[in-house]
């Protein structure tokens, strides 16, 4: 075990929310990976989730609700050696930010997205999700009269290279799935079952339990079929662990005319540059 | 000077033939002012090109033609009443139009003969070159310059064929401009942005901000830039502050309806203290508006859009040179005061073009002082620590063993949420004192005409070639007129319009807008009320002819 670097501080959770877990889990991986706090990007937007950057000792961007994967994905592109990761909601990442959840996947930033999957928007006090269950007789409370979205479905379509599920209740599953959706180049999604205990009191920590089960050892992430159907699944069984993984170019990786190791905030060029640019107007 | 207009329908090649007659001229000594008056639409419809040129600089357009160049039948019936009575039309004679002026050249026919149809436009320039008394041979220079070695034969065919069949008809003063720029608005504005070090931009496609998302495109891998089309200007926003944050200068650029998208990312730059540079290239709205033209109906929203208070500076560019220099000081403004600077241009000047005097890059990436050195407090790194001057030191995330934190929810100096009473009001106060700095660096309206003015006009921007000229016509009259021009408008600097203000008799807002948006910013700031206004807001941007009548019409420079 290396050295703690990084922390935790106080949080303005409820009490057993699932997002202390996540956090604890993240700073266990962070420290796993001896990361040095200065060199960890956490992003967030607003919501329960997003607050997750405001209680770690690594550099902290708390952008706009539904906004924190434009400002992710631009860190990492002027400085890649800045370890990029965004911890949002539900709401955040599939509501309000569903372009950029979209068009974000396509760019191949070499970022990691945890998405604590709530089903619920935690912070504004229980209204109905994306991924929000579909309304039932039985259901009380908030529900989905919509389709509900299905986030693994969609960022395969989009051509997602990592697509993971996990559950907070779950701390090793969860810590594999960070450390795998880390060091995995290109963008890397891991929705994560997070319990709301005071506004969702369908989707329990006892809810996920019963319902996730993890992939057989058999599974083979690389068959993007075997991960359409996985990602489909979602009800009776939940799939948690990594549907699919595949390599492909990053947002950086195909831009070779632009960028080399040294990162673009370093890049300056000379004015005589601009000045011959210039001479072509004369 | 001379004054010519082409006109017809799109995808006639108006835009090239412009541009390679821009050149000709360029390259004879000629100074020229050139805009474009397009449809939003890529066949059809009617566009023209109007390039003024002679031999004192011009900065501005004016209605009287001498040369009219009517590819269809609603060219020349839209534009034959402004054509001088001894101007030239120029016209193929199938469009079999009877009137005095008329030169007719087969051009189509020509065209065909040089080897490709399409260089009608060509054959235009050759008989033009002969009507002008103009060298051909510095029009197949430029042609050899411009043109795909492929088109070139054909091309030099046609200038030769049309030449020819010109007829000789002005004379000319030789051209003594030297060293003259060539260049659009939008082209001097976005090398502005890379001479004041910009490194990143993002931006999603709006007529008529797109030529500089094009540009930065264009030049990226030559300057190292990151230039990155976003899935819609929220986006594009944001990642120029997530850029911003991570230790890059960025900027992105759009017109109003795109800016709409914007402006809650404008207050997270205002809180966050996140340096960017956004720039508005106007069109009229309200909504998606008239697409391909000119307006100045943003400024009053510029000034004030978002939720909350915060600082800001709003800067609009008056014309090409300004717009270089302008770019390049917006962008360090915004690095200094780690602020959102808004630019303000519009389609007239974006896509007009002018010859300027060449560009000093060294002057402009250095034209603001820089900040005086900080020292920064003791224990650890705070990112918006307390300082008398309300600009926390801003440090590179990973760049030291500081962690670099910042929030769009109101915070404390280390950067984490807050919404203790005492820490809002400390951390509202901090950002408000940006404002005495930026006071510091504000710069005057610029001054033109008659040393007493008893009529003062006031404008901003583009408009302020054809203002200038406008006053100096009247002053040759023996009116005494005079003009500021206004290019810093949010803080707005007062000083120089109280000076002015106090001899007028009358004072007169001239500007591109329905509800006199500059005369209620200043009555807004200094409680000094216009007498009247001069307002265009038709989409096409007044000529200096515009002003003097609508001077008149107040009873300006009349009956003298
Ligand atoms: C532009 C904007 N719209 C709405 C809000 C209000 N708001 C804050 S968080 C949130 C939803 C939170 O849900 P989620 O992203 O799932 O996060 P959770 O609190 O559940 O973790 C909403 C609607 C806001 N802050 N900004
Ligand atoms: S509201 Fe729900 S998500 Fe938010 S902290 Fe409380 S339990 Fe957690
Ligand atoms: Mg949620």
């Amino acid at each position: 075990m290396s050295e703690m670097k990084f922390q935790s501080t106080e949080t303005a959770w409820c009490p057993g929310c699932g997002n202390f877990d996540i956090l604890q889990t993240l700073v266990g991986v962070l420290n796993d990976l001896a990361f040095a706090p200065e060199e960890v990007l956490l992003v967030g937007g607003i919501g329960q989730a997003a607050k997750l950057n405001q209680y770690v000792n690594a550099n902290g961007f708390s952008g706009l609700h539904g906004r924190s994967l434009p400002a992710a994905v631009a860190a990492k592109m002027v400085n890649q050696n800045l370890k990029v990761i965004v911890n949002s909601g539900d709401g955040d990442s599939y509501g309000e930010g569903g372009n950029h959840f979209l068009h974000n996947i396509r760019r191949n930033v070499d970022i990691a997205h945890f998405v604590h999957d709530n089903q619920i928007y935690g912070l504004t006090k229980g209204q109905t999700s994306p991924t929000s269950d579909p309304c039932s007789d039985t259901n009380a409370g908030a529900c989905n009269l919509n389709k509900p979205f299905q986030p693994l479905l969609v960022a395969l379509a989009a051509g997602a290279t990592f697509v993971a599920r996990s559950f907070s209740g779950n701390k090793e599953h969860m810590a594999r799935m960070m450390k795998a959706a880390i060091l995995h180049k290109g963008y890397a999604l891991v929705d994560i079952l997070q319990p709301c205990v005071s506004f969702n009191k369908v989707n329990t920590f006892a809810y996920y339990r019963e319902h996730t089960y993890e992939l057989e050892a058999e599974y083979d992430p690389t068959d993007i079929k075997a991960a359409v159907l996985r990602s489909m699944e979602f009800g009776a069984k939940i799939p948690i662990g990594i549907l699919y993984q595949a390599q492909a170019p990053t947002f950086h990786q195909r831009r070779p005319e632009i960028f080399d190791e040294t990162p673009m905030i370093d890049k300056h060029p000379a004015p005589d540059k601009l000045e011959a640019l210039l001479r072509q107007y004369a | 000077m001379f004054n010519l207009c082409i006109g017809g329908p799109a995808g006639y090649g108006i835009e090239t033939m412009a541009g390679i007659f821009e050149k000709i001229l360029q390259r004879d000594g000629f100074y020229v002012f050139s805009m474009r008056d397009f449809m939003s639409r890529i066949r059809g419809g009617h566009n023209f090109a109007q390039v003024r040129f002679g031999t004192e600089p011009l900065a501005a357009h004016i209605d009287l033609l001498d040369i009219l160049i009517a590819f269809d039948l609603t060219t020349y019936e839209q534009h034959k009443a402004r054509l001088k009575p001894d101007g030239l039309l120029l016209a193929d004679p199938e469009l079999a139009l009877t009137d005095a002026r008329l030169l007719p050249v087969p051009l189509k026919q020509l065209a065909k003969e040089a080897g490709n149809p399409r260089t009608l436009g060509v054959v235009c320039i050759g008989a033009m070159m002969k009507a002008l008394g103009m060298p051909l041979a510095t029009a197949e220079a430029v042609l050899a310059d411009t043109l795909n070695p492929k088109l070139l034969d054909s091309n030099l065919n046609a200038v030769r064929l049309g030449y020819a069949n010109g007829t000789p008809k002005f004379t000319l003063a030789q051209g003594g401009a030297k060293n003259q720029l060539l260049l659009t608005g939008a082209e001097a504005m976005a090398m502005g942005a890379l001479a004041g070090g910009m490194q990143f931009y993002s931006a999603y496609p709006m007529s008529p901000a797109t030529s500089l998302l094009t540009f930065f495109s264009t030049h990226a891998a030559e300057f190292q830039l990151v230039v990155e089309q976003a899935e819609d200007e929220i986006a594009a926003i944001n990642m120029a502050l997530g850029a911003a944050y991570a230790g890059a200068t960025a900027m992105t650029g759009t017109s109003g309806g795109g800016f709409s998208l914007m402006v809650e990312a404008l207050g997270f730059a205002g809180i966050a203290e996140l340096p960017v540079v956004i720039a508005d290239v106007q069109r009229p709205g309200p909504a998606t508006g008239l697409p391909t033209r000119t307006e100045q109906s943003d400024l009053l929203f510029m000034c004030f859009a978002s939720q909350g208070e915060f600082p800001r500076m709003v800067i609009v560019v008056k014309d090409h040179a300004d717009a270089f220099y302008q770019t390049a000081r917006a962008v360090q403004l915004s690095r200094k005061y780690q602020i959102p600077v808004l630019l303000l241009s519009d389609q007239y000047l974006a896509d007009s073009a002018a010859t300027i005097a060449p560009l000093d890059v060294r002057k402009a990436g250095s034209s603001v002082q820089p900040l005086p050195g900080q020292a920064e407090a003791q224990g650890a790194y705070q990112r918006y620590a307390i300082t008398p001057s309300g600009i926390s030191p801003m440090r590179t995330p990973g760049r030291s063993q500081a962690v670099v934190r910042v929030d769009s929810d109101e915070h404390t100096e280390a950067g984490t949420i807050t919404e203790e009473a005492r820490v809002r009001v400390q951390m509202v106060d901090k950002r408000a004192r940006k404002l005495d700095g930026l006071a510091a660096e504000l710069i005057e309206p610029t001054y033109s005409g008659a040393e007493h003015p008893e009529v003062l006009l006031v404008g901003f921007g583009s408009t302020t070639g054809a203002i200038t000229e406008a006053v100096s016509r009247l002053n040759l009259q023996g009116h005494a007129v005079g003009a500021l021009a206004f290019g810093d408008v949010y803080p707005l600097p007062t000083k120089r319009l109280e000076q002015y203000w106090k001899q007028a008799k009358a004072v007169y807002s001239i500007e591109q807008n329905a509800t006199a948006q500059l005369a209620k910013l200043i009555r807004m700031e200094t409680g000094l009320r216009c007498t009247d206004s001069i307002l265009k807001y038709d989409g096409r941007q007044m000529s200096v002819d515009e002003i003097v009548t609508g001077l008149h019409a107040l009873g300006v420079g009349k009956g003298r």
